[in-house]
Parts: structure tokens; C-alpha cells; sequence
């Protein structure tokens, strides 16, 4: 087992020809480690999830995930090795409207097996979750995912992507929708849940008043020498 | 696959309003096809069964077609007649079980008139051997007595007791009419769907006795011509009375015989011209020639030979058929306008199916945040492919078997009225194996549609990854 969860090197992407999002030397987690990385609006770091998350394929340089070159799988291998390995929050519409809260939670275990037998009895998994989320109550679970507020819907995404213990989980700007007493709460519902269960969080916003609540926290600017170049320009 | 097939339903059941209609659309189209072919291949079943029981139909010699036309459906006119001394011939014949005459040649207000015998409400068969049944009264006993098809009741409003006139011809208007010999209704038939409903019955010699004042030229019936008879046959001296039926059958005509009363009060001034041996002068003119007779046989085997001597027959140039075959012959003319309205059928299932094609893709443009949630949680593009492809797939499915289920329930409701109006019967125990090769393509066809939508999501999956936006 490798000590780093995730490693990019000499990574370049860019959607458009000529116009590079990402330039990235090199760029290093610890597993276990949970970093917060910030960066304004349109500055490519949904794009390097997409990268790390093995939806993207990189152009250039390498993205190793837990030991793995994700460049130099198949595309079915990638989108297998996604789901046995990374769960993902986003800032909304995490959801499918027509499964209620348990469904939703359990879904990464219908299209992976490694997770489906990580979480031991899935459902009870699901509870668990819910509950340490604190939306564990029966009231709750029994509603329709679209009449439960934004800030449950954000724990309930995030039981879903914890459920099966992966070994990273990803989570692109999950708060942006939450008031800012909601938001440290769910910050702090998250981070205990990450640590105890040993998962590396790579934590991306654009709001940097919350890295100091993360082991590490750096801009993508630091990284990016895309970014740097455009903003210079 | 098994969670995909939940996640196909739970999506469609949370879209159930547009699923529901188009679900409808295709199962509509379904029914139609399914009840359009149950239909048809009835109408074809009811059709050769026009006629059924009957071994063979023999006439003068021509179209099979034409003789099938005239004598059973009671369109168009025979050229020729067959001799009266043919009929008994065969109807004597130790193989025949029966054999009843068919004379035609006039008509009562647009109905057809036929000259037939008793016989005729015993042996006659259609659809799946049914007889012919009395709705109300009895066969033609004395010679002016005629039995009424139901229709020709219906539409004249007749009952028993009326009486009719018959007029030369077939018109709704002719130009002679008998009416010096008018006949009263003595019976009137059950429903049957078969031109039987359409026809005024009366006896071979009652139609020979109200020609019998302008017979002896022959000029008189231009369509059923009687040929002059055979000298021989007019030499022939006058027999005792046999029955009109060969084959040892007794079965009421020896009541015309009785009547002869009624034959009495026929004109003095009209003997028959051509009294034939075996025929009894009071009973009336004897009939020179008839229009066709219909046989039944005792055995399949003396069938074919009887047909075989009928069409070598010598003497006389006659034509013997088996009506079933020759129905099917015409149903071939017949059965093309009922293939055309299959073909529709078929394209309104298509125009099902595409509606549902349009449905989903409508739909793929605000599933598309689905989709990224989907491939977030581990599904990979083929997972969304199939995952619509199962969608349109149950569509289908649901739609084809609301098809089933339209079609069944519709025919079951319809069932008396089509049987009344057309004949037409229906089993509906069992799905038929066409009902399942329909479901079926159906099935195939809607998962085949949905690999448009299918692709397309995938394409869409492919470039939206995990961050579809608002
Ligand atoms: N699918 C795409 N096709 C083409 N260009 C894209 C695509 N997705 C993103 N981009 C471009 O790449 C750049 C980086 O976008 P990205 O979504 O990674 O930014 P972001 O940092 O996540 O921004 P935000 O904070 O608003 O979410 C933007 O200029 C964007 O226009
Ligand atoms: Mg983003």
C-alpha cells in the first residue's frame, strides 16, 4: 500500500485547444489526509476532480489514484476503479429525485461489489450513516429526497458517498448552497465521519474561510501554472 | 442489471404521466393490430364458411368462381341452366346423402328469389355447421309459400301470413311482374350473416309455375334461361310421384305432394309445357332446367369421384365444385382490402413506438444531471445505455400487454354485436400464437427504438462526466 492517495504529475488538460485549464508539476495527498484546495470560479478545479475522479481522461502527465496510472486504464476499468474507490459530493442535485433517502444512499453498493461487501449489511450501513449525520430519523427517511431541505440533502449525499468506506471521497464545493451556520455544522458532520472511517477528503470551494478547518489548505493557484499564467495575463 | 431494471421503473414511475400516455399510444396501436388480424382471420374463417356442409355445387359448366358467385353469394347470372334430368340423375345417385335444387332468376323488391326445395332448411350449413333456423313459422309446405331470409323480414318489415309478389328479374323494379300469383310467407329464418338472410325461398316448381304461361318460347327468363328440353325427355311418359330428394331421405316434402290442393288453383290455361316423367302434374310445371343444385355425399372419396364424373359428364356440359376450396380461391380477390388494413395497424404500432422514441429523448435533456449523478455513484456510460434501453424496453412491454388487454376486453364487449351483424365469432380463451409473436416484435421493436435514446444519453454521459450544471 502507497502512502499517497492521490499523486499528479506533469499534468496538462485543456478543453479547447491552446487554451490550457490545468498545468499542473505535481500535486500530492496523503492517505488519510484531508485537504482543502480553493480557487476562484472558473479556475479548472471541477476539471481536475473530473481528472483524480477518472471521468477525464489527462492529456498529458499522469493521475494515480491509491497507486493506480487512471491514464493508463480503460475506460471501463477507470469508471470500475471510480466506483470501488472514490465518492463524490457535489454542491446540489446530488440526489435522483425518484428513490427515496435509503436508495440513495445505497446505490454505490448496486455498481460496485468491493463497496456493497465493505459495508457489510448495506442497509444497516445506510442507517448507521444517516444516523452519525444526524438525518437518521425514521420521519425523515421515509420522505421524498425533493422535500428534504438543502443542508439534508447535502448529508444524505454524503452517507451516499461514504457508504462502503472508499478511500477517497470527493467533494466539489458541497456547502456553496448551505447557510454559514448549516455549513459548519455539515463540515463538522464530515470530517468526523472521514476520520473515523480513515478516508482521504480532497474538500474544493471557492470559499476560503473554511480551510482552516482542514489538515492542509492551498490554493490551486499554487499548483497551477495555467491558472497563474491566465491570471497574469 | 436487476438494480438498473428498479431504477428503469422508479424513473418511469416518477414520470408516470408521460410513461402512462405513452404506454396508451402503444398499447392502443397494439390492440389495433391484434383486434384487426382476430377480425380478419374470423372474417376469413366466417367466409369460407359461407357455405359449409355442402360437398359440392354443381352447375353448368364455367368459371369455378362464377358458379361459387351465383350460387351461393347470389351475384350475377348463370349462362346456362342444368337440366332438371341432371339433377335427378345425381340426386338418385346411390353415394349422394342429399342434393337440393337452386333456381334463380327473380326477385321480391331487390331480394333475391330462390327456387329450392325443403331440403334446402335441412341440409344447408354455414359457419361452423350451423343449420339454418326458424326464427319464427315453418318451411314452404303448398307452392305459392315462401320462406324469408331475416334480412329481407327486417328491412320489409314482414311477417307470417304476408303476402309478396314476385317479379322477373332482380331488379328493385322489373318489368313483369307475377303478380297473379302472389305467395304467402309461411317462415321466416334466424339470423345467419350469410346471404341466406338476403333470400326469398320458395319451391323449384312454384318457380317454374309462375313461369309457365311464357315458357313455351323459352324467350322468357334471358338470364335463367331454360334450354329447351331434349326431345327424349318430353316423350317420356308420366310417372308415379318420387320424392323431389333422392338418397332415401323423407323429410317433409312428401307434404308438397299433399298440397296439392293449392296446385289446383293454379290457372287451367298454364299446364306445363314439358311435363317430365317422373314429375307429377298437379304438383305444377315440372322444372325444365335449374340454376345449380347443391350435393352432399356419403363418403370424402365418392366426392371426388362424383366431382370427377360431373366434370366429364358427357351428356351435358357441367361443372361440379367444392365450395370450400373455391371460396378460398376467392378470398384471395377479396382478402386483399383486409391485408391493407393490417399494413396500417402495423404502421400505427410504428407511429407508437416513435412517439415513445420521442418521449424519452425529449426527456434526456433534464435527465442529463441524472445521468452525472449516476455515473457519480459508479455507473459507467453502458449502465446508462442500458439503462434506457430498459425504460423503453418496459414501455413496450406494458404497452403491448395494455394491447393485449384492450384487444381482449374490446372483442369480448363487441362479441355479440359482430356476431349478430357479421357472423363473426371469436375464441378468446387463450392468447393465440400471433397475439405472442406480436407482444413479442412489439417488445423487440420498443427495446430496439430505445437504443436511439440510448445512445444518446451515453453520448451525453460521456461528455457531461460528473459536473452537469444547472
Ligand atoms: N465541458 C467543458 N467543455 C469546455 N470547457 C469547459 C468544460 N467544463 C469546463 N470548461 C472550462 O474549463 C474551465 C474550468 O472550469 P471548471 O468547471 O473546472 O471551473 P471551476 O473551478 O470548477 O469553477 P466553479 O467554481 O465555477 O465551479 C472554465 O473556463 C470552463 O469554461
Ligand atoms: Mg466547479
Amino acid at each position: 500500500m502507497t502512502e499517497t492517495a492521490i499523486e499528479v504529475k506533469g499534468l496538462r488538460f485543456e478543453w479547447v485547444a491552446g487554451e490550457p485549464v490545468l498545468d499542473i508539476p505535481s500535486f500530492v495527498v496523503a492517505r488519510g489526509e484531508r485537504v482543502f484546495l480553493e480557487g476562484p470560479s472558473g479556475s479548472g478545479k471541477s476539471t481536475l476532480l473530473g481528472l483524480i475522479g477518472g471521468v477525464l481522461p489527462p492529456r498529458e502527465g499522469s493521475v494515480r489514484v491509491l497507486g493506480t496510472d487512471l491514464g493508463k486504464l480503460p475506460s471501463t476499468a477507470r469508471d470500475r476503479f471510480r466506483a470501488d474507490h472514490i465518492g463524490f459530493v457535489f454542491q446540489m442535485f446530488n440526489l435522483l429525485p425518484y428513490l427515496g433517502v435509503l436508495d440513495n444512499v445505497v446505490l454505490p453498493a448496486s455498481f460496485s461489489v468491493r463497496r456493497r461487501e465493505r459495508a457489510g449489511d448495506v442497509l444497516a450501513e445506510a442507517r448507521r450513516l444517516l444516523d452519525a449525520l444526524g438525518i437518521g430519523d425514521p420521519g425523515l427517511l421515509s420522505r421524498d429526497v425533493g422535500r428534504l431541505s438543502i443542508g439534508q440533502q447535502q448529508r444524505v449525499a454524503v452517507a451516499r458517498a461514504l457508504l462502503g468506506r472508499p478511500d477517497v471521497l470527493i467533494a466539489d464545493e458541497p456547502t456553496s448552497a448551505l447557510d454559514a451556520g448549516t455549513r459548519e455544522a455539515f463540515l463538522e458532520l464530515l470530517m468526523s465521519e472521514c476520520r473515523a472511517t480513515g478516508t482521504t477528503l480532497l474538500f474544493v470551494s471557492h470559499d476560503t474561510a473554511l480551510g482552516s478547518l482542514f489538515d492542509r489548505s492551498l490554493g490551486l493557484g499554487a499548483v497551477n501554472r495555467a491558472g497563474r499564467a491566465r491570471q497574469a495575463a | 442489471m436487476t438494480p438498473l431494471l428498479g431504477l428503469a421503473a422508479k424513473s418511469l414511475w416518477s414520470r408516470r404521466i408521460t410513461a402512462g400516455l405513452t404506454v396508451f399510444s402503444i398499447g392502443v396501436s397494439v390492440m389495433l393490430l391484434l383486434a384487426v388480424e382476430k377480425v380478419r382471420s374470423e372474417a376469413r374463417e366466417s367466409f369460407a364458411s359461407t357455405i359449409s356442409g355442402t360437398d359440392l355445387i354443381v352447375g353448368a359448366r364455367g368459371g369455378p368462381v362464377n358458379l361459387l358467385l351465383y350460387s351461393v353469394f347470389r351475384i350475377g347470372e348463370p349462362t346456362t341452366n342444368v337440366s332438371w334430368r341432371s339433377y335427378r340423375m345425381v340426386a338418385s345417385h346411390p353415394d349422394v346423402a342429399w342434393a337440393i335444387p337452386i333456381s334463380l332468376g327473380d326477385s321480391h323488391r331487390g331480394f333475391r328469389v330462390v327456387g329450392t326445395s325443403t331440403g334446402y332448411f335441412e341440409h344447408f350449413r354455414y359457419g361452423r355447421k350451423r343449420s339454418l333456423a326458424f326464427e319464427t313459422g315453418r318451411p314452404f309446405e303448398a307452392l305459392y309459400e315462401a320462406v324469408l331470409g331475416a334480412d329481407v323480414a327486417r328491412t320489409l318489415g314482414y311477417a307470417i301470413g304476408d303476402e309478396i309478389t314476385v317479379a322477373h328479374g332482380i331488379g328493385e323494379v322489373s318489368f313483369v311482374n307475377h303478380a297473379e300469383h302472389p305467395f304467402r310467407v309461411t317462415g321466416i329464418l334466424a339470423p345467419t350473416a350469410t346471404p341466406v338472410d338476403r333470400a326469398v325461398h320458395v319451391s323449384v316448381e312454384a318457380v317454374s309455375a309462375i313461369h309457365a304461361p311464357w315458357q313455351p318460347g323459352g324467350q322468357d327468363r334471358p338470364a335463367a334461361g331454360t334450354p329447351a328440353p331434349p326431345p327424349s325427355l318430353t316423350a317420356e311418359p308420366h310417372g308415379p310421384t318420387p320424392p323431389i330428394e333422392a338418397g332415401g331421405h323423407d323429410h317433409g316434402h312428401e307434404t308438397l305432394h299433399e298440397r296439392v290442393e293449392v296446385d289446383a288453383a293454379r290457372p287451367a290455361s298454364s299446364p306445363p309445357q314439358d311435363g317430365q316423367a317422373d314429375y307429377p302434374t298437379e304438383r305444377g310445371p315440372a322444372p325444365t332446367g335449374i340454376t345449380a343444385f347443391l350435393v352432399g355425399m356419403k363418403t370424402p372419396v365418392a366426392t371426388l369421384q362424383m366431382q370427377r364424373a360431373l366434370n366429364e359428364y358427357r351428356d351435358e356440359p357441367l361443372l361440379a365444385i367444392m365450395p370450400g376450396v373455391t371460396l378460398q380461391q376467392l378470398w384471395q380477390v377479396v382478402g386483399i382490402g383486409d391485408r391493407a388494413l393490417l399494413v396500417i395497424a402495423a404502421c400505427v404500432v410504428l407511429a407508437g413506438l416513435t412517439g415513445m422514441v420521442t418521449a424519452l429523448l425529449t426527456s434526456l435533456n433534464e435527465r442529463r444531471r441524472e445521468m452525472a449523478v449516476l455515473r457519480s455513484v459508479g455507473a459507467r456510460p453502458a449502465h446508462v445505455f442500458a439503462l434506457l434501453v430498459l425504460e423503453s424496453g418496459l414501455l413496450a412491454s406494458a404497452g403491448a400487454m395494455l394491447g393485449v388487454l384492450l384487444a381482449w376486453t374490446g372483442l369480448r364487449v363487441g362479441e355479440p354485436l359482430l356476431e349478430r351483424r357479421f357472423g363473426l365469432f371469436f375464441d378468446l380463451t387463450a392468447p393465440s400464437g400471433y397475439d405472442l409473436a406480436v407482444t413479442g416484435v412489439v417488445i423487440a421493436a420498443g427495446l430496439c427504438a430505445g437504443t436511439l435514446p440510448a445512445w444518446r444519453a451515453y453520448r451525453n454521459s460521456l461528455a457531461d462526466g460528473l459536473s452537469m450544471r444547472i
